[in-house]
């Protein structure tokens, strides 16, 4: 090696100029050891890694912010359905409790996605574009198109407390923002789930083809079960039926994940998240059987007390799957392995 | 426009909307002629004015940085392993306890460090006096003559600048967007920390920088481009290790790299995204490595995720008018 210049090659517009004198160098080629021999003596271990650092970066989303709008989202989704059957079907209570969870949760909704911002004034870039290749934008157009329709049907549940003008001009806009609530209302409940599993994050992804109905049938236990809480117990059997049905759906869904993730599905049955998860199929338990009593027997405690199950059982999911995804990419294992064996052949 | 974005064999740049591209550019960093003088991690720190992400010591050979991350764009690995390296019997005579990765050598620095071992970290347990090996053998595994083997793997990584990256797709205000060159950069004033792009990444490249919220990653120098300069890493780089150039000379030079050291015995050197096919269309940045990628950090087989978005949407909207009709049927199936 001769004594070079001080920097490496220049890559010009005109070409290279002082190629590295080291740039070809055939490392390992001196000597006269058979190639291929090896030395390891220790045999691979199951997987290998560096250090054992995870591959992907977890999701530096907070969970109270993200997982809290995953199950919000859904309540506020799954409400503004139940609002608009009762009003067509003639339960001014139920209706009243409906729409109220529903501005509620899409309030909430809105300010903890604004509060995981850091910034508040920097939500407005959101709207700079409309992008179908990202669930977080479609998602957050859908949510700020749900919200001032929500908004002026929860207000016109409580005209009597604006002034006139005010309450005229809501009763007029309450109509079409009803219908126009009530179209977007599903794809609220669902796109969530595409929007997590729209990752490289292990046990997100892997349950892609699940997480939306999983979802959506979670929107629906959360849904069902706030508002026949909130409604007198002879106006809310189609809550209670759509808890229930929601509640049941989504348990079912969760071992269909269980089994599609096969090892995957190891961060779902382990530490917080299996944590989390079980306490969900009890609350699921006890909000079926409580609110199916509460219908027999016209309680209106067991009814709230049922209602309140579902919904705790709707969030302890939301969390659990958030747990389980952040689990899943801090461990390299859920990288590689399943990597591994459809990566190209190793040579050597 | 055509109608497979999310996947399949694209030119990245012209398929974002330049009519006339310049040739896509990229990096092919060689790592069998990696030094590890982190070179490329000073320059790329020096230029872009990143800030520092800490003086840590990590216990990982000499690499003390970790990983990619928003204040760090290049990242110089560091592996020990006892295997030879190529037809080199470069193994290491007279050294009581063999590699640092050797479990004995642990046994022989722990002994060393007495009961402070564990206890405190890095520079703190200052100089240590190493005894002979507890049972006065040398390390294993030994050659023949007695000697242990010993070779070590760098390889300064970055970010891809993948034909179909993940972070662009997901990215939901445009701050993300494709250069003319083909790279992929992030607009800072555009960027609102809503960091989807954090775990969509399949390789962990780009992260959010705690004090502010954004996220930050390579920009493949592009201000430095966009003048006809090459990067500040490749530029620092003093073995060439990092080579900058259009993305076709480089795949070109680094097939022809492989077969040179294949012929030269290192039968384990391969190229890692440098095929158009895999599961992100080829990478901008590519590699050739000496063990498998997942012994550099890097994942084995990575696939943009949007390339089951549209299977994803479909999920969704099938999803919803699920949800919409089991709220129907709750109100028909309801009895006053």
């Amino acid at each position: 090696m001769t004594a070079g210049p001080p920097s490496g090659t220049e890559v010009r517009r005109d070409g290279l100029h002082r190629v590295a004198p080291g740039r070809d160098a055939l490392i390992g080629s001196r000597g006269g050891r058979r190639p291929g021999r090896g030395g390891e003596v220790v045999p691979p271990a199951e997987f290998r890694s560096y250090y054992g650092r995870a591959v992907i970066k977890p999701p530096v989303w907070k969970a109270h912010n993200i997982a809290g709008y995953l199950f919000l989202g859904g309540a506020a989704g799954g409400a503004t359905l139940l609002a608009a059957g009762a009003d067509l079907t003639g339960r001014p209570d139920m209706r009243r409790a409906a729409r109220l969870v529903s501005a509620g949760a899409t309030g909430l909704s809105l300010a903890v996605l604004i509060a995981d911002l850091g910034k508040p004034e920097r939500f407005v870039h959101m709207l700079r574009v409309v992008k179908p290749t990202s669930p977080m934008s479609i998602g957050t157009w859908l949510l700020s198109g749900l919200s001032p329709l929500v908004a002026v049907a929860a207000l016109d549940e409580v005209s009597g407390l604006l002034p006139r003008r005010w309450a005229d001009l809501v009763g007029r806009l309450a109509r079409p923002s009803r219908l126009a609530a009530t179209a977007i209302a599903p794809a609220v409940t669902t796109y969530t789930g595409a929007l997590i599993a729209n990752t490289a994050v292990p046990a997100w992804h892997g349950a892609y083809r699940e997480l939306p109905y999983l979802f959506g049938a979670s929107a629906l236990a959360a849904a069902g079960g706030l508002v026949a809480a909130a409604s007198p117990t002879s106006e809310a059997a189609p809550a209670r039926i759509a808890g229930i049905a929601g509640s049941v759906a989504a348990q079912l869904l969760d071992r269909a994940v269980h089994r599609r993730l096969g090892m995957l599905a190891e961060p779902l049955t382990k530490g917080r998240s299996g944590r989390l998860l079980r306490a969900s199929r009890w609350c699921a338990g006890a909000g079926i059987a409580l609110l199916t009593a509460s219908a027999v027997r016209r309680s209106r405690t067991l009814g709230v007390a049922g209602g309140l199950a579902l919904a705790a059982e709707s969030a302890l999911t939301k969390f659990g799957y958030f747990h389980a995804g952040t689990a899943s990419a801090a461990d390299p294992k859920y990288t590689v392995v399943p990597q591994r064996e459809h990566a190209p052949a190793t040579p050597a | 426009m055509t109608d497979n974005l999310l996947e399949g064999r694209e030119d990245p740049a012209r398929d974002s909307g330049y009519p006339q591209p310049p040739p896509r550019m990229g990096f092919f960093t060689d790592t069998s002629v990696c030094i590890g003088c982190k070179a490329c991690e000073v320059a790329c720190k020096e230029w872009n004015l990143i800030p520092d992400d800490g003086l840590s010591l990590l216990g990982m050979s000499y690499d003390n940085t970790g990983m990619l991350g928003a204040d760090t764009w290049r990242h110089v690995a560091f592996i020990e392993q006892d295997r030879p390296l190529g037809r080199q019997n470069n193994a290491v005579a007279l050294m009581p306890v063999g590699p640092s990765s050797a479990a004995r050598n642990a046994q022989v620095v722990a002994a060393g460090l007495g009961d402070q071992h564990g206890a405190r970290l890095g520079s703190e347990t200052g100089a240590t006096r190493l005894g002979p090996s507890p049972d006065g053998g040398p390390a294993q595994p030994v050659t023949a003559d007695g000697r242990t083997e010993l070779r070590w793997l760098m390889a300064s990584d970055v970010c891809k600048h993948c034909t179909h990256a993940a972070c662009l797709d997901v990215c939901p205000t445009g701050s993300l967007f494709r250069t003319e060159f083909g790279t992929v950069v992030v607009q800072e004033d555009i960027c609102n920390g809503c960091g989807y792009c954090v775990p969509a990444c399949p390789y962990g490249v780009i992260d959010q920088r705690k004090d502010d919220g954004r996220v930050w990653k390579c920009t493949l120098c592009y201000d430095r481009l966009s003048v006809g300069q090459e990067p500040a890493c490749s530029k620092a780089c003093p073995t060439d290790s990092i080579q900058f150039g259009p993305v076709d000379e480089l795949r070109e030079r680094a097939a022809h790299r492989v077969e040179q050291l294949h012929d030269a015995g290192v039968v384990e050197a391969r190229l890692y995204g440098a095929d158009p096919d895999d599961g992100v269309g080829g990478t901008g940045a590519f590699f050739l490595l000496l063990d498998e990628p997942e012994v550099y950090g890097f994942p084995p087989d990575p696939v943009v995720t949007t390339r089951d978005l549209p299977a994803m949407w479909r999920h969704a909207v099938i999803a919803a008018v699920g949800v919409a009709a089991t709220a129907l049927a709750a109100f028909a199936g309801a009895r006053r």
